[in-house]
């Protein structure tokens, strides 16, 4: 039984993984950029969902009404203030501005709020579950991540595929020059796929924050669960995406039940193997 | 008569260091069909992008309707009403023909065009409109492309190279139905390596030649050998 509760707790998780890769896909689809402060940005949204849960004392997942907007806010002015000044045809300048960025958010994070880690208490919905079966049981905030997971996938599906946004998102990364053409600043294009990134980073962060301690160093393993979840699904196909996080969390649930130290190796193992089979990834959309 | 729709003034411009274009003046009038002629490399690809804003790297004035856009980036020249089919088509391969249509519409400028109008001068493009762009032969591809900048009801359309890669009788069909989209009154700047389709189809002709105007005038005027000597600079 605790191997099938390790499986089914691994899927419920990949949901989260998923919500950290979804917005790192995103900005890698539309404007080719891999951005390495992604994981630090999880976090900061964490640490803002702190701020305002302490000023207010609202519960957390309430807090999610002031803390998408303005992490999306956040994103928008963050492109047009930096990324966009380092975006052309050379892909180094804005990998390493992103470096550069993580190394600011999590000092400026440090310097902030100290080492102590946090947590934002959700109340008894953390820990509270029902049996699907003897012995078998789910938790209704891993349930909660997984459901969102899957509606933000559905919700960016469709933004891409069937509103002009989208439209604009795909026109900007097929030809960026055309799009000029067609009256498409590509920087706002840019700036507003930022600013929904944003969004989906803040609430993967709030989730993050209430289900474990959070502290200003662990954007850089967020960063990697992303990657590897994208990676392992394939780049440019976000159910290709949540799959990749399900593989990533269903491993690292097997390797805990062998050996609790085993956890985040068993994960990064599977990604390996992925890697080994499929270099381009289970489900690849992109070409080249 | 009244004040010329575009007038170019010392244009110059340059891909980093290599000048591409030498201080060109001329005029268009409303209406009028311009080709441009020339050889590889003469300029004529790079005029087009310096008028719509794709070169930036340029001196000299770019008049439109009485307004200086040298300095405007391409996104905002689309406003003014100057639309470009690009050479090679570029039409975006993840959006359907319909949803390329509608974002050469994105700038809303008033006129006949529409997605209507468009189907019914390429009535091909309807039967096709939710097949993704790429699928389409390359005549209806090269549809698609004038479909979708004239969707900006411009008052400029610029062609680049409209018979590059297309079987002769396509290039016929298309050609045929130039008369249709510049007789609504939009001026046009050909651009064409095929020097007789180009002259043909054309009021007013330029010939460029390492980036200066070799010969220019009414293409009835000059004869076929003055032509050519410009063109090779013989």
């Amino acid at each position: 039984m605790d191997w099938v509760n390790a499986i089914i707790q691994g899927i419920l998780i990949g949901g989260l993984y998923a919500l950290f890769a979804a917005g790192l896909s995103l900005i890698f689809g539309v404007m080719r950029l891999v951005n390495i402060a992604h994981g630090d940005l999880i976090v900061a949204t964490a640490y803002l969902a702190w701020v305002i849960i302490k000023a207010t004392g609202v519960h957390p997942l309430v807090s999610l009404i002031f803390v998408l907007p303005i992490a999306a806010f956040i994103g928008y002015w963050l492109q047009i203030g930096i990324f966009n000044r380092v975006l052309g045809k050379d892909i180094l300048p804005p990998l390493l501005v992103s470096f550069g960025l993580s190394v600011i958010i999590q000092n400026g994070l440090l310097a902030t709020f100290t080492v102590d880690s946090h947590k934002l208490n959700a109340g008894v919905f953390e820990t509270s579950s029902f049996e699907i079966l003897p012995g078998i049981s789910m938790g209704y905030f891993p349930l909660l991540m997984f459901f969102t997971a899957i509606a933000v996938i559905i919700a960016l599906q469709y933004m891409f595929y069937h509103t002009s946004l989208g439209r604009a998102f795909r026109a900007t990364s097929d030809d960026t020059e055309v799009a000029l053409l067609m009256g498409l600043d590509n920087r706002k294009v840019y700036a507003w796929a930022m600013a929904i990134c944003l969004a989906v980073v803040a609430l993967a962060g709030v989730f993050l924050a209430i289900r474990s301690n959070f502290d200003p160093f662990m954007g850089p393993g967020r960063l990697i669960f992303g990657f590897e979840a994208v990676i392992i699904g394939g780049l440019g196909n976000l159910w290709g995406t949540l799959i990749g996080g399900v593989i990533l969390g269903v491993a690292q649930g097997l390797g805990a039940e062998l050996d609790p130290g085993w956890q985040v190796l068993a994960g990064h193992l599977a990604f390996l193997l992925v890697l080994a089979i499929r270099p381009r990834g289970l489900f690849p959309r992109i070409a080249g | 008569m009244s004040e010329p729709l575009l007038t170019i003034e010392h244009l110059e411009a340059a891909y980093g260091d290599a000048r591409a274009l030498h201080g060109l003046d001329f005029s268009l009038n409303a209406g009028e069909t311009l080709a441009l002629i020339g050889a590889n490399g003469a300029g004529k690809s790079t005029l087009l992008k310096s008028i719509c804003g794709l070169v930036s790297n340029k001196s000299g004035r770019v008049l439109f309707k009485g307004k200086d856009i040298a300095g405007l980036p391409a996104n905002e020249i689309v406003k003014q009403g100057i639309a470009l089919v690009p050479e090679g088509r570029r039409l975006f391969p993840s959006l359907s023909v319909e949803e390329n249509l509608i974002l050469g519409g994105k700038v809303k400028r008033p006129g006949h065009w529409s997605l209507d109008t468009i189907y019914s001068l390429f009535p091909i493009l309807k039967e096709k409109r939710h097949a993704p762009s790429t699928s389409l032969s390359g005549g209806q591809q090269q549809m698609v492309a004038i479909g979708r900048a004239l969707m900006s009801n411009p008052d400029l359309l610029l062609l680049d190279e409209l018979s590059l890669g297309l079987a002769p009788i396509i290039i016929k069909d298309i050609y045929e139905l130039l008369p249709k989209i510049t007789g609504n009154g939009v001026t046009a700047i050909l651009v064409e390596q095929d020097v007789t389709r180009a002259l043909h189809s054309a009021s007013h002709f330029i010939c460029l030649q390492e980036g200066h105007i070799s010969l220019s005038g009414d293409p009835k005027v000059h004869t076929r050998d003055a032509i050519t000597r410009a063109y090779f600079g013989t």
